[in-house]
């Protein structure tokens, strides 16, 4: 239900996605969620627990196993009104659902010059670290940051989490939601009454001098800890928190880049073709003359996911981060001295 | 594997017949249970089911010539399926709503579209030519089977209004059109799974018209379309697409149990007498006999005859329907040209319902380049050399 005035409670991620579902749905008679799992299970993850008890089988619905079905059901409900918000249970089954998104969900609106809007919600659950077996840890972010028509959102903790999940239900354009499933036991207070700035803007969440990371999702927790770690070596890093990957707010990343003169990006996802690559061009174009050295990216490798067994060696970690930051701290030194 | 190429595609040998009550002769059969959909039909109704067929048809061919000439981008015949669609979607109420593939002409003039907004994604000035809500009439589905699980969700729709206590809701039926090529697309599997799953009001409606482009029918399904259904627990049935009023027959009857019930399939056997599309050479995969064998069968010779015989319709009115389907032709020969074209600053200001970041900026720069251009041009045409 939903709270009345401002009124902040700890809780772990998941709670906090919970807690919006189960906000929309009593606030909206028309949301709807569904996925497979999802009623009496609550999900694999638990994150739809307790929804179906309180909102009925036709609100809160346990589909057949079929993520084409779930997205292309969940299209042909939009077009008639209703805001289904469909859980895709792990990022590597998103595929099946892939053409309904990107031919289906992103192009409506504009096929119809705006006369059909289809408010569908997408959360898809993403990203390594939780030793699971293959196609359980991916991270197809920039196959959909591609897809114009699409918006994507990358909570990092509870409180973008809940607000995310809101701001996306209410959204009259798709919206997939990237889950970082690794934080979900993530615990940080949330703030029901009060939504926080704009869902779509990027955020400084540590302010620093000497250079910035800029990360999304899972990772932020990784760049925090990591400018921590500088900080005893006395170096000062800014960390941003892209949060929004379409749109994206290059300005305030790129701002940030221009402060400090130097953007490391991460992301759990391989670098080659990966999102950093827009984020770095972008920042180069904006904030190149401001730049002490090339925007410098940490990420997957060029490999499908790897077993987990060697997810530690693949992720990006406080090491990683820190190797890119003294890597551009060094090139701007040698590029300051004569070839 | 030499089974189905030049053959006649229909296949299956051990095959139920199809729903037949106008045989190609124009005699009619009885049938306990569809002829008293006939016989319900008043007169005017049954001169509407001859006028849609005639006029489209009519439609069909000058966009075939407009593509020839160059008017549009490409062209999809629905010539020698006017039977199967007449039939079908007069069986159907005006607030049913209607998933088509690309090639449902009869129904969209039917649901009130006109022949210039049925061109209009085919002369690529816009993707589609009308407002999916003010026709009851999605836009059309090009990748193919991708409608199928948006007629699913809108039932599901309809299932929960209907619950809401919204008694409209509970009379709705939602038509699912498809086609043999997409019979093998996954998105149909769903659609029937989700459909029997949550018992919805799904009217499942295949034209088998024998080729998806060169391919034939047989290469999709060894055994015929409707028996599909029993695997999913619901009921299908093979009519004679090329007979409008056995279509109309069982599309009433499967239409009154799916209202307020379960899903049905009705597999209309029907035939492609053109191309694909005008990009398309059928003669390359086809024998001309098959085509001429499929000729003798056409929707309107026999509905026509049949007509004629009951004294239902006269010279006076089919030279009275000639002459509205010829003005319309000429309407459309000369309207086309007055489609206005999406431009890419419409087509930016609908990618998304709410302002983006990225599609403000690459806008203002579109406006911004092309406006340095003018500058030049005014300055005396500077430019590169």
């Amino acid at each position: 239900m939903a709270e009345a005035g401002s009124e902040i409670r700890e809780m772990v991620l998941a709670k906090a996605i919970n807690a919006a579902l189960r906000d929309a749905l009593a606030e909206d008679p028309t949301t709807l969620l569904i996925g497979e799992d999802i009623g009496p299970l609550g999900g694999v993850f638990r994150v739809t627990e307790g929804l179906q008890a309180e909102f009925g089988e036709t609100r809160v619905v346990d589909s057949p196993l079929a993520e084409s079905g779930i997205v292309g059901t969940s299209i042909g409900m939009a077009m008639r009104g209703y805001r289904p918000v469909a859980e895709i249970q792990f990022d590597g089954f998103v595929f099946p659902g892939f053409n309904q998104i990107t031919t289906q969900l992103a192009k409506i609106h504009n096929r119809t010059e705006g006369a059909v809007s289809v408010p569908v919600t997408i959360r898809l659950p993403y990203g390594g670290s939780i030793g699971s077996i293959e196609h359980h840890s991916e991270s197809p972010e920039a196959l959909f940051a591609h897809t114009a028509g699409l918006r994507i959102l990358a909570p990092s903790n509870p409180q973008d989490a809940y607000w995310m999940t809101r701001a996306a239900i209410a959204s009259q354009d798709p919206v997939i939601v990237m889950e970082p499933k690794r934080r979900y036991w993530l615990k940080g207070p949330v703030d029901t009454a009060a939504p926080p700035q704009d869902v779509h803007s990027a955020q400084v969440i540590r302010e620093g001098s000497d250079a910035t990371i800029a990360t999304y999702g899972p990772l932020v927790p990784v760049a925090l800890a990591a400018a921590e770690a500088a900080a005893e070596d006395g170096r000062s890093l800014e960390v941003v928190d892209v949060r929004s990957i379409s749109p994206l707010d290059d300005e305030t990343i790129a701002r940030s880049a221009a402060k400090t003169g130097r953007l490391v990006v991460a992301h759990e996802a391989p670098t080659f073709g990966g999102f950093g690559a827009e984020i770095a061009a972008r920042v180069a174009e904006r904030a190149h003359h401001r730049l002490l050295a090339p925007v410098l990216r940490v990420g997957g490798f060029h490999m499908p996911y790897p077993p987990s067994h060697e997810e530690g060696r693949y992720l990006p970690d406080i090491d990683r981060m820190l190797e890119a930051v003294e890597r551009s701290v060094a090139h701007s030194s040698r590029a300051s001295s004569p070839v | 594997m030499d089974g189905g190429r030049n053959q006649s595609a229909t296949g299956e040998e051990h095959a139920v017949q199809p729903i037949q009550l106008l045989a190609p002769d124009g005699t009619l059969t009885e049938d306990e249970t569809y002829t008293p959909y006939v016989e319900a039909l008043d007169e005017s109704t049954l001169r509407d089911l001859y006028r849609s067929m005639v006029v489209e048809r009519r439609v069909d061919a000058e966009a075939t010539s407009l593509q020839r000439q160059g008017q549009l981008a490409l062209w999809v015949q629905a010539l020698g399926q006017e039977g199967a669609q007449a039939g079908t979607v007069t069986a159907l109420r005006e607030t049913d709503m209607i998933f088509p593939t690309y090639r449902e002409h009869v129904m969209a003039l039917h649901r009130g579209i006109t022949p210039q907004q049925l061109l209009t994604q085919f002369r690529a000035t816009a993707h589609s030519g009308w407002r999916p809500q003010d026709h009851r009439f999605n836009t059309y589905g090009i990748v193919l089977a991708s409608q199928m699980l948006h007629a699913t969700g809108w039932a599901m729709g309809a299932q929960r209004d209907a619950a809401a206590g919204d008694e409209a809701a509970r009379e709705e039926l939602v038509l699912a059109c498809f086609g043999d090529g997409a019979s093998s697309q996954g998105d149909v599997h769903e659609s029937m799974v989700f459909a029997s799953s949550y018992e919805l009001p799904v009217l499942f409606f295949v034209q088998n018209n024998q080729w998806a482009i060169s391919v034939p029918a047989t290469t999709q399904s060894r055994g015929p379309l409707a028996d599909r259904a029993a695997g999913y627990g619901f009921e299908g049935v093979r009519v004679d697409g090329n007979d409008v009023l056995a279509s109309y027959a069982v599309a009433a009857r499967m239409a009154e149990q799916v209202r307020g019930g379960g899903p049905k399939l009705i597999e209309s056997v029907t035939y492609r007498m053109g191309a694909h599309t005008t990009a398309d050479d059928p003669t390359k995969y086809r024998t001309a006999d098959e085509v001429e064998e499929w000729g003798a069968k056409d929707p309107v010779a026999r509905y026509s005859l049949w007509l004629r015989g009951r004294g239902l319709i006269d010279d006076a009115f089919v030279d009275a329907v000639e002459a509205e389907a010829k003005d319309l032709a000429a309407d459309l020969r000369r309207s086309i040209h007055e489609l206005t074209p999406v431009t890419l600053e419409e087509n930016f200001d609908t990618v998304y319902a709410e302002p983006h970041r990225q599609i403000e900026v690459e806008k203002a720069w579109l406006r911004d380049y092309e406006a340095g251009f003018a500058e030049d041009s005014a300055a005396g045409g500077k430019g590169d050399a």
